[in-house]
């Protein structure tokens, strides 16, 4: 069975996600991750969306590109305004947080400010957007991306969301009580944080990915205790709901 | 915004006419309101609701240094970079949206420093203007603490005097006006919003001068019967323009859907274009037709109404 790479996270994604839980989804993968999760083992999932919505239901073919616009409130119960929707996740209402990056470190700090020094950058990225409230107020992250080198680099260029920032206690001297990322999930491998040193370490292999696979895209040392397991492939049913959810591969790719 | 600025933004309040009386006036008065070098707070949110009717006239009045807000800043800040108009932005994100990738303006002018790119994040941003909006200099958040946006941005830490806990403190955004387009307003400027909210209620009292274009002007007996609907109030709005499709080629809830597909056209003419390819559309879009009717003439009618039924569908 063939699929693209944005399948292949989104099915991986969905299933990180428990039922009766609330999720902070963006659009594009977290959105597909979000609904399959309800389609399939979590039907009580609720998506909430940084535009403003509570617990919408997305139509197939009419989803949408921004999470701000009126497909992303079809069927919402609740639209408040933006600064409530983050207001809740501060009093901590939301289980779920998605994030992707630029850049990645070890420590699941996220950049998407700029690359290169901020006085001069190389490129300035568009910035935080929600992903620095997510990551601050949310109970569980995670990071979903692509595995690249230059994205998986030792030390972000700038700390746009800060993730275990620069270790065990780090969160909790910035003032961060609250919400950890737990876990980080590429084309490649799924990966969550030691408890001891909070850097990131591999838990498991996508199917028909090797360790040194792995290792020859991420800029930084990454442990593995034992033997990695491999995930299982996206199964025909997953991927035939996201493909009837975006029948013209906006997303999908 | 300096320290100060609260009581000074207070003043502002105190002495401008708050009286309750017909503020209808057409759009190319309403943008004389807004001078060189002010601040302007956009409401909606990337492409929904953006405050076209208005944003058109002030490039069409060349109005110089202005520094634009907003939650997260669609290619309306493209259009105001390439022409000259503005010299910062206030924002959170600043795009065209998810499928377009990066913008090459953004890129072009705030990597050459010729704009200046003020990042905080969407709840920063947001409390900054609701701190505005309560009179009050700035607001406790737990956002952007331990991240490189803090220093920044300018934000402050302080140490709770209640809990001893570690807070940050982001300064309260009074802009000098507001631009907001809502789905019906009273001649009075009472006005109410249908779908998202986003932050347009904050920035209709944070704001000095509050400029409403509105999809339909009602009587006001008609809102009195829906007052609980009711978000923005009479005395923070100076200036009301009638705007159907106000907020066109963006969507405006329940209405009409963006019209992704002139969307598209933009960005990817400003892919391969770069800035001439925005010369170009302010040309067509801006400087071309000399009235919003005939700006909408552009899209003609049966995309107009297509997107109407779009909406009317998704509504169901």
């Amino acid at each position: 069975m063939t699929y693209t790479v944005s399948e292949l996270l989104a099915v991986s994604a969905s299933r990180l996600l428990e039922d009766r839980r609330i999720v902070f989804a963006g659009v594009g993968t977290p959105l597909l991750a979000s609904v399959l999760a309800q389609t399939t083992h979590a039907p009580n999932l609720t998506i909430v969306l940084e535009g403003g919505v509570i617990g919408p239901e997305m139509a197939p073919g009419r989803l949408p590109i921004s999470t701000n616009e009126m497909r992303a409130a079809r069927r919402g119960m609740l639209l408040p305004s933006i600064t409530q929707i983050f207001l809740y996740a501060q009093r901590g209402f939301y289980d779920y947080g998605f994030l992707g990056g630029a850049q990645v470190d070890p420590y699941g700090n996220v950049n998407t400010s700029f690359i290169g020094p901020p006085d001069r950058p190389r490129v300035r990225l568009p910035g935080s957007g929600g992903a620095c409230d997510i990551i601050s107020h949310c109970r569980e992250i995670l990071i979903v991306t692509t595995h690249e080198r230059r994205r998986f680099v030792e030390r972000v260029d700038f700390v746009t969301s800060p993730g275990h920032l620069d270790g065990p206690g780090g969160r909790r001297r910035a003032g961060l009580l609250f919400g950890r990322v737990t876990k980080v999930v590429t084309n490649l491998a799924l990966m969550s944080f030691d408890p001891a040193t909070e850097r990131m370490r591999l838990d498991a292999l996508q199917p028909g990915v090797g360790l040194d696979d792995v290792r020859d895209h991420t800029g930084f040392e990454l442990p593995a205790t034992g033997d990695v397991p491999h995930l299982p492939p996206p199964g025909e049913r997953d991927l035939a709901i996201l493909r009837t959810l975006d029948p013209e591969r906006t997303f999908l790719g | 915004m300096s320290g100060a600025s609260f009581v000074e933004a207070r003043r502002r309040v105190e002495s401008k006419d708050r009286s309750r009386r017909d503020k209808r006036m057409p759009v190319e008065r309403a943008a004389e309101l807004v001078r060189d070098g002010d601040h302007i707070a956009i409401g909606g949110c990337l492409y929904s609701r953006t405050p076209w009717v208005t944003l058109r006239e002030l490039l069409r009045q060349r109005r110089r240094d202005l520094t634009l807000s907003r939650n997260l800043l669609c290619y309306e800040g493209e259009l105001f970079m390439v022409a000259g108009a503005a010299r910062g932005i206030v924002t959170s994100w600043a795009g065209i949206g998810l499928p377009w990738g990066l913008s090459r303006i953004v890129r072009e002018f705030v990597e050459s420093g010729r704009v200046h790119f003020d990042e905080w994040s969407h709840l920063a941003l947001g409390l900054r203007y609701r701190a505005a909006a309560m009179g009050i200099p700035f607001l406790p958040t737990l956002s952007m603490l331990g991240s490189d946006l803090l220093a920044r941005a300018g934000a402050r830490t302080m140490i709770c005097p209640f809990t001893g806990e570690r807070l940050c403190l982001v300064p309260a955004l009074f802009p000098d006006v507001a631009l907001l387009h809502v789905h019906r307003a009273d001649p009075f400027g009472n006005a109410q919003i249908d779908g998202y909210p986003h932050m347009d209620a904050d920035l209709a009292v944070a704001a000095a001068t509050v400029i409403v274009s509105a999809e339909e002007i009602v009587d006001p007996e008609d809102l009195r019967r829906h007052a609980d609907r009711t978000i923005i109030p009479f005395f923070a709005v100076d200036a009301v323009i009638e705007a159907p499709y106000g907020a066109y080629p963006h969507e405006c809830y329940g209405l009409y859907e963006a019209d992704l597909a002139h969307i598209d056209a933009y960005a990817r003419g400003v892919a391969s274009g770069g800035a001439d390819a925005v010369h170009r559309y302010l040309d067509d879009y801006v400087y071309g037709p000399e009235t919003f009717d005939a700006y909408l003439e552009r899209f003609g009618l049966s995309r107009l109404l297509e997107r109407r039924r779009a909406a009317q569908e998704l509504s169901r």
